[in-house]
């Protein structure tokens, strides 16, 4: 009995779906969701890309809006409580059937947001350096896999800084635990010898760091050279410098890359005493390009502050809503499968010069920066490589090895290569 | 070893090439820097070599001043024809200098000039290639550079300059650390074994990190293993297998000498399994079968009687392979005099360093007790004296914080700004307090679980309320200059100025509210409110008077330990949350309702919560997570507390 | 005696009969019959509140009528929801590696599909080794049995360690919080086996019902919270009637005297304190299936105050004040902090509910406590005594 129902009401629904694409292929408005905490502990960093998702909205509409349509923000405040995202995500695709949505920070959070993208066949963007290992038909990840940020960082350290043991410290969820994991097999295999890597995780917003950074002091007892990989989070990374800086620790003696610490993290810190620490992103607020200059210079009117820095994630957004107009101008439909193929393989220039491309893996390919602290808590930006392709599966754990993301000739997220089998077409949460 | 000729010799050619031409005195800076313009631009690490080879080479002397300022940023490329000058910026242009003469050229826009920035590997070459000029410079920073340099990357070759440079350093602060820097040298470069045992032995007086590794890197080990303990080498101890390695890991290192065949791993069966599937089976063993690991290893040890594959290594075979063998670590260094000496000089120094340890151990918990101290002894008066649970503590403490914000955005100058922050701070959070003792708690004084509630309920609306008007991002609170950087002892012993302030601050305020409660007519009159209300009311204190300023009293205490945590941590509008817990079983552990039992309890758990971390270093969630557990069953055996009340006073 | 009792059993047919038809016209109006007026992520919601209801009636049970203040419940209703979650993600992940590992050339062994299980639950947090607390992950019977016993063996042995020894009033409640505490900080890390900050996530999808849409599920759900919150309340409303009813409220109002009376008080406070537990993390059980994710976030102390706080808006010492409480709350936090509430114009200031709401819960606390200590339960005394609702309010 239900059954039938249900399909006579899903029959309804086609007929009326297909009603309205003869007619025209948009419902107006086009709804854009944001899902950004806006309160508790991961506010200090997703309220500006909140803002920042509001700005690229106005502006697609002040030059016309989009298929003929206006775009319309649907702004949710997730809290930074991961269940609450996927309860808030249900919400925008089935109540307020939202056409997009970007967001998340932490990796918690997306994967909280996955089952339910996935579900209900929705796209989201999410805009953060992450950990990799996931590839999601509904999500294309316009922030760096470890492999475009982890791992170049790693190389400079060994390569240009000359470390020989690797404090790896960081906060206690998944980002870090990945990343680390990732980055303690590749330094096997370039040959650093297990003890010579030293690894904590702390809580979040952990604010007592004395005791970690005289362990990470008294590393350098053998002779070796010390760097410290920080994937440290949110506002634990201002105890932490400022036990750094207390403690005299400057970065020539024991260098300091950090890969959540950008110009927003450092606008609430002196940092005249963390000048010459590192951070790896693939955006630095002080590249010199005329894009990157119109684009603070639109982000200070927007926002009504010239002392308002940007940041990787916000140029992660700016990338992702830009190819998302483009490819709905291409597909002539807000249609989710329609976007996403229409996604695969289109260019936009980045903020720092030359072009991105979003992959059939649907990870962006992106210039590498590394950038030294400055006291004015900008970045002098001393290395830039060319794009690097993002790289969903990780070459460096043998369990990832051989799997391979590729969403239009192999249709799958996780494809094992060894038995050309695809693992699982959801992804994994 | 055809190979390594090869590239020895390849590597001579590269030395040689540019250094040779260089050495004719017409060529100038801008010249040979042109000749390898892109090394000059954009250094690596590995590859800048050659180029300041050829620098120090050419004996131009304005190599060294352009080393400098090549490392510091000040040397730029021009566009328009790649010359390298020295540059200042002048509003939107550049005022050039030459880098040979230091004479002005001009200026250009900034838009031609390119500033070029050696990373930090490569300023630590330069900084190296620099000490020869440098070590007898007359000026003090300079040569103090040259120190650093030698101390981050130590050399054989750096210790006869160092030597030489001795003698004419004038200021006793250097020539204290060249000498010291030279013994290290010494130790590790000297030419005979004899001077370098004497070296080590004046080293064992040390415990610096420097001083370790110095010693450590005599010291280095390379593992071995053989079939008997070779007769010349310098060993430093032989491992038995099962007590200083496993047996698995023995093995590993058979295999890796190429002793012994590798061991299979479960992949690799599968992987040859699969490789001989033959009609649905393999080795004879249906692939039905192949479920289980009982049937894998069937099929596999069929086909290993075929041949096909290597027999399996079995576990006897792992026994007695590692049985036949002795494994080793043996020292780098050859010479077993100076590796003992080494040694035994370590020794003595890990002693030392490890009761350092637990000397700057003391103080972390030291400091960390005093943070709770401060943050829950307000908490101890409210809740302790006159049991009102306030649990908006926490968020007192934040507003105390807020307000140092506010006051230094007010006033710019750190030092008056935090004497200024800190009693207002006070005012502020004494004014809040005593609106919420007026307001909300005298109603709720005979409910006491009630109370928990109410001041719950404030908690949460003030925390959003400092979200409402100071945003969710953490807001800077800097301490004054003078609080900055640490007192250091010695290398392993040191601890932040602005923990040794908040100690400071929290015995000011123990002795304060030890002589308030105890030495004053308020006191008197708080402690006779605390023990009979009904009796000090008819000897005619007025209660309600007394409950107010108590409370008042709290809650301002509250707001300047807010000031204290803001400066070594952070300020934002969830900090009070990560106090309140731990406030309160600071004031539970140590015994309600007195200032000692507070001082005892913030004591305990700091020493607790390091002890704990001192054992699991790497991971701070499980100390606070132990702590916690162990306060529990604390309170099981001293329900009332480290310091109970007795008698009386004790009521209930 | 009798006139409360009878009166405690009318409260229960009125409880059970509005919740019936409030579940039938749900299931009417709801995407699963085909009539969709009522969302599937409100039915989510619905069926979140009345779990949340169950664990509200507990709370009272253990506050309102035995006056333990407990802040540790929500730590019983996250373990339940922690202990359903293991076997959730088991047996999903299960399915997913039996059916990829099906195209090998050599069929997999246990062993093989148990590590890459493990594999694919551990590799985000860095791991691939099952923790030992997993060994019952794979059956479902054992693990709904570990939604009993884990939440009722912690109650039991806290409960007892801290009745024994006699700590009381707000001590005990300072107790539970550091209980609470410690366990989500242990559950924080790592090395707690249970995914660390990240939880178990992806519980909203039932292993082997991918074809059935979460319309359907969603009001299965639904249903069984509903049983659950029908039977608990009928189940409380049996313990607080009746002999064992007067002696915890003696407990509450007097315990020494009750003692003096040659009850056993501890042992009463301890059968209150675990069967609440259990039945916490009964709810918690049925609650995170439909929140789809589960981290130790949830168990945070505040969590448990809050609950505190919905038993108290509701009014304590009342059953379906309780209930009522948690529904009323927890629905308008939901409608307020998803931009339901039109925002208010003041002309030099808007005032969002997204930012102010909180401020208004937490304003409002103060005044129920201080004001309406019966709270929104109290307005039936007001209704049931019209005219004689003087004498209620002052003690």
């Amino acid at each position: 009995m239900i059954k039938t129902l249900k399909l006579s009401g899903v029959a309804a629904a086609a007929l009326f779906a297909a009603g309205a694409a003869s007619a025209q292929d948009v419902t107006c408005p086009i709804k854009v969701g944001v899902l950004h905490s806006l309160s508790g502990t991961m506010a200090i960093s997703e309220t500006t890309l909140k803002d920042t998702m509001l700005m690229l909205i106005a502006k697609q509409n002040a030059a016309g809006g989009l298929l003929g349509c206006e775009l319309e923000a649907v702004v949710k405040d997730p809290a930074s409580d991961w269940p609450l995202f996927a309860e808030k995500a249900r919400e925008l695709i089935s109540n307020d059937e939202v056409d997009v949505t970007f967001g998340s920070w932490t990796s918690s959070s997306r994967k909280a947001v996955l089952p339910v993208l996935e579900e209900l066949n929705a796209l989201y963007f999410y805009p953060v350096q992450y950990e990799g290992e996931e590839s999601s038909k509904n999500v294309f990840y316009t922030g760096a896999a470890p492999n475009q940020q982890a791992i170049p960082a790693v190389d400079y350290f060994l390569d240009e800084l000359g470390v020989e043991k690797f404090a790896l410290l960081g906060t206690d969820y998944v980002y870090p635990r990945t990343t680390n994991n990732i980055l303690e097999s590749y330094l096997k295999d370039k040959g650093i010898a297990e003890e010579d890597i030293f690894v904590n995780y702390t809580p979040f917003g952990q604010s007592d760091w004395s005791t970690i950074v005289a362990d990470v002091v008294a590393l350098g007892e053998d002779g070796k050279q010390v760097g410290v990989i920080s994937t440290i989070n949110g506002d634990a990374n201002i105890g932490f410098y400022k036990e750094l800086a207390a403690a005299n620790v400057s970065a020539d003696d024991i260098p300091v890359v950090a890969f959540s610490v950008g110009e927003e993290e450092l606008s609430g810190l002196d940092t005249s005493n963390l000048v010459g620490h590192l951070a790896a992103w693939n955006y630095f607020m002080t590249a010199d390009t005329p894009e990157n200059a119109e684009f603070i210079k639109e982000w200070h009117e927007f926002i009504g502050d010239d002392k308002r820095v940007t940041n990787d994630p916000m140029e992660a957004h700016y990338i992702g809503f830009n190819m998302w107009v483009k490819a709905v101008e291409a597909a002539g439909t807000t249609d989710v499968d329609a976007v996403r193929e229409n996604m695969w393989g289109l260019e936009f220039p980045n903020l720092t010069g030359g072009m991105a491309v979003m992959g059939t893996n649907h990870h962006l390919s992106k210039p590498v920066l590394i950038g030294e602290i400055r006291a004015d808590g900008q970045f002098d930006i001393i290395s830039q490589t060319e794009p690097v392709p993002g790289d969903a599966w990780t070459d460096y754990l043998p369990e990832s090895a051989p799997l391979k993301s590729d969403w239009k000739e192999l249709e799958c997220g996780m494809y094992n290569t060894e038995t050309s089998t695809c693992v699982q077409i959801k992804s994994n949460y | 070893m055809l190979r390594a000729l090869l590239l020895a010799f390849a590597l001579v050619l590269c030395l040689c090439m540019p250094a040779g031409p260089a050495r004719a005195q017409d060529q100038d800076l801008q010249t040979i820097l042109q000749t390898q313009a892109e090394e000059v631009a954009s250094p690596g690490r590995q590859s800048v070599g050659t180029l300041i080879e050829a620098l120090t080479a050419s004996g131009l002397p304005s190599v060294p001043l352009f080393l400098e300022r090549w490392a510091d940023r000040g040397v730029y490329q021009r566009s328009s024809d790649g010359l390298f000058y020295f540059a200042e910026k002048q509003g939107d242009d550049y005022a050039l200098s030459d880098i040979a003469s230091g004479a002005p050229a001009g200026t250009a826009p900034g838009s031609e000039m390119t500033q070029i920035r050696p990373n930090g590997g490569v300023r630590r070459v330069i900084a190296t290639a620099l000490v020869q000029f440098q070590l007898s410079d007359p000026d003090i920073t300079r040569r103090s550079a040259a120190l650093d340099a030698i101390a981050r990357s130590p050399e054989p070759d750096q210790l006869e300059p160092l030597r030489n440079s001795i003698a004419g350093e004038t200021d006793p602060e250097l020539l204290a650390r060249k000498e010291r820097l030279a013994g290290m040298l010494a130790a590790r470069f000297g030419d005979t074994a004899d001077e370098r045992i004497a070296a080590i032995e004046a080293l064992s007086g040390a415990l610096s990190v420097d001083v370790r590794a110095v010693l450590n890197q005599i010291l280095t080990t390379k593992p071995g293993v053989a079939t008997a303990l070779p007769e010349n080498a310098n060993i430093a101890r032989t491992l038995t297998p099962g007590k200083d390695l496993t047996e698995d890991e023995a093995y590993a290192r058979l295999v890796e000498a190429g002793l012994a065949p590798a061991i299979w791993s479960r992949d690799q069966i599968k992987a040859a399994l699969t490789e001989n599937i033959a009609d649905g089976a393999v080795g004879g063993v249906p692939l039905g079968q192949l479920v289980s690991e009982d049937g894998r290893d069937r099929a596999y040890a069929a086909l290993a009687a075929a041949g096909t594959v290597p027999p399996l290594v079995t576990k006897a075979d792992e026994a007695t392979a590692v049985s036949a063998h002795v494994f080793y670590e043996e020292y780098d260094e050859t010479d077993a005099s100076i590796t003992s000496a080494a040694r035994e000089a370590l020794d003595e120094v890990e002693t030392r360093v490890f009761f350092n340890q637990m000397l700057d151990l003391g103080l972390d918990a030291l400091s960390l007790a005093s943070i709770y101290f401060l943050a829950a002894i307000g908490l101890a008066i409210t809740f302790g004296v006159m049991g009102v649970i306030n649990m908006a503590h926490g968020e007192f403490i934040m507003m105390g914080a807020y307000t140092g914000y506010v006051v230094q955005q007010i006033i710019p100058d750190y030092t008056v700004s935090i004497i200024v922050a800190l009693p207002l701070a006070f005012a502020v959070t004494f004014g809040a307090g005593v609106a919420m003792e007026r307001l909300v708690i005298r109603w709720l004084y005979h409910r006491p679980l009630e109370t928990l509630l109410a001041t719950f309920g404030i908690s949460i609306a003030l925390q959003q309320l400092a979200k409402n008007i100071f945003g969710t991002q953490a807001r800077p609170l800097t301490s004054p200059s003078w609080l900055d950087g640490a007192w250091v002892l010695n290398d392993v012993v040191g601890i932040a100025n602005i923990r040794i302030a908040i100690f400071v601050l929290a015995l000011i305020f123990l002795g304060l509210i030890l002589f308030v409660l105890n030495k004053t007519r308020l006191g008197l009159e708080v402690r006779a409110v605390t023990q009979n209300p009904g009796m000090a009311a008819s000897m005619g204190i007025n209660p309600d008077k007394i409950n107010m300023l108590t409370f008042g009293l709290g809650s301002g205490i509250a707001g300047i330990a807010g000031v204290a945590i803001g400066l070594y941590a952070k300020v934002t509008s969830e900090m009070g949350a990560d106090y309140i817990v731990q406030s309160f079983m600071t004031v539970v552990v140590g015994g309600v309702g007195n200032v000692w039992g507070t001082l005892a309890g913030a004591g305990l758990i700091g020493i607790l919560q390091k002890g704990i971390e001192y054992f699991n270093p790497s991971n701070t969630l499980a100390a606070q997570t132990y702590m916690i557990l162990f306060i529990i069953l604390f309170i099981q055996f001293r329900p009332k507390g480290i310091v109970a009340l007795k008698g009386r006073a004790a009521g209930d | 005696m009798n006139g409360s009792f009878l009166s405690q059993n009318r409260s229960v047919f009125w409880f059970l009969l509005s919740l019936a038809v409030f579940v039938l016209i749900v299931t009417v109006l709801s995407e699963a019959t085909g009539n969709g007026m009522i969302s599937t992520s409100f039915v989510k919601t619905l069926g979140k509140t009345l779990c949340l209801m169950l664990v509200a009636i507990a709370m009272d049970v253990v506050w309102g009528y035995t006056g333990i203040l407990s802040l540790g419940h929500m730590a019983f209703f996250g373990l339940g929801g922690y202990m359903i979650g293991m076997w959730l993600m088991y047996a999903r992940i299960e399915i997913i590696i039996t059916e990829s590992l099906r195209a090998a050339a050599i069929p997999p062994t246990p062993e093989e599909i148990h590590d890459a299980i493990g594999t694919q639950i551990f590799g985000v947090v860095g791991s691939s080794d099952f923790p030992p607390i997993w060994i019952f992950a794979h059956s479902f019977w054992l693990q709904i049995a570990m939604v009993v016993l884990v939440p009722g063996l912690l109650a039991l042995v806290f409960g007892w360690l801290a009745f024994r020894s006699r700590v009381t009033g707000v001590y005990l409640s300072i107790l539970t919080q550091a209980m609470t505490l410690a366990l989500s900080l242990y559950l924080f890390q790592n090395e707690s086996g249970l995914r660390g900050n990240n939880g178990l996530s992806g519980l909203q999808n039932l292993p082997g019902l991918d074809a059935v849409p979460q319309a359907q599920i969603s009001i299965a759900f639904f249903w069984a919270s509903a049983v659950a919150l029908g039977a608990g309340y009928v189940l409380f409303a049996w313990v607080v009637s009746g002999k064992m009813g007067s002696v915890i409220r003696g407990i509450r109002d007097n315990e020494s005297r009750v003692r003096f009376l040659g009850y056993h008080v501890e042992s009463y406070k301890l059968f209150v304190f675990t069967l609440t537990g259990i039945v916490a993390g009964i709810a918690g059980a049925l609650y995170y299936p439909q929140a789809g994710i589960i981290n130790p976030n949830e168990i945070a102390p505040i969590a448990s105050i809050y609950l505190a706080v919905w038993v108290a808006i509701g009014g304590r010492g009342r059953l379906y004040g309780a209930a009522l409480g948690a529904a009323f709350v927890s629905l308008l936090s939901s409608w307020f902090t998803s931009g339901g509430a039109p925002n208010i114009p003041l002309g030099f200031y808007t005032i969002q509910w997204t930012d102010w709401w909180l401020v208004l819960l937490g304003v409002s606390f103060v005044a129920v406590t201080l004001l309406a200590p019966k709270g929104i339960g109290g307005l039936f005394d007001l209704i049931a005594t019209r005219g004689s609702a003087e004498g209620g309010e002052k003690k």
